[in-house]
């Protein structure tokens, strides 16, 4: 029998060789989302959990590796529907340099504010498209909605994010 | 300055804010963490499919309230 199908009918084996085949593209795919890399292991062993308690549904057939991306992603998402609204950016997550004095301390303290306070599925996509750089065709399959409506998300996360913004500084964005 | 100017900075000024995860690699093996999980959340029964209960159920049903069919199983087993 082949891995898959060994896996869909409950063989632990199997799906011992699946987790360790996949678990680094899921947990790096989970650590862009919610950047933070102790909750990100928390959430891929949660994202596989998931995997095979519902390995029933699964299709031998199937692309394991897009299933096992959607799963980690509503794992992330429900993550970041029940973290606190204003969690800091953590120290230990290795991100790219910005550069000096580009932004004031100042600015990117209320931009980092307004953007953890936006709703899980805006912070989703935002984070997705307009942090990370993904094809909006590659957030729409990982978060199981359409291409136009991650768009749409995305639009609504920058609208949002100007008001809060207005909100909380005024004079910065203020036309 | 244009709404689509406005969006434009914001996008770069968000970047900058929050800047995109570099090293997003994992450094340990997760399996001995899910094993424990496996272990502390024992799975739901899920082998079997809702119609197998449903029909199980019947079955059960019709042998509490019909004893007189026991005897007719036992002679066709």
């Amino acid at each position: 029998m082949e891995l898959r199908e060994r896996f869909a009918a409950g063989d632990l084996e199997a799906f011992e060789v699946l987790f360790r085949q996949h678990q680094k593209e899921v947990y790096a795919w989970i650590v862009r989302i919610v950047r933070d890399t102790g909750i990100a292991e928390d959430l891929t062993v949660e994202t596989f959990w998931r995997i095979y308690k519902h390995r029933a549904q699964f299709k031998p057939d199937g692309n394991f590796r897009a299933w096992a991306r959607r799963i980690g992603t509503n794992a992330a998402l429900d993550h970041l529907r029940h973290a606190r609204k204003e969690t800091p950016l953590p120290e230990n997550l290795p991100c790219a340099p910005t550069p000096d004095g580009a932004v004031s301390r100042e600015t990117r303290g209320l931009i980092n504010r307004a953007f953890h306070e936006l709703p899980a599925k805006y912070r989703l996509v935002a984070t997705l498209a307009l942090v990370e750089e993904e094809s909006y065709a590659g957030i729409a399959e990982a978060a199981g909605i359409s291409e136009s409506l991650v768009k749409v998300r995305v639009f609504r996360a920058v609208r949002m994010l100007r008001k809060k913004l207005n909100s909380l500084r005024g004079e910065v964005f203020a036309k | 300055m244009s709404n689509q100017e406005i969006n434009i900075e914001l996008k770069k000024l968000l970047k900058q804010a929050v800047p995109p995860v570099q090293d997003a690699e994992l450094r340990r093996d997760l399996w001995p963490q899910m094993l424990r999980k496996l272990e502390e959340q024992p799975l739901p029964i899920h082998n079997v499919s809702w119609f197998d209960w449903a029909l199980a159920s019947l079955a059960a049903a019709a042998l509490l309230f019909f004893p007189g069919i026991i005897p007719a199983l036992f002679y066709h087993l």
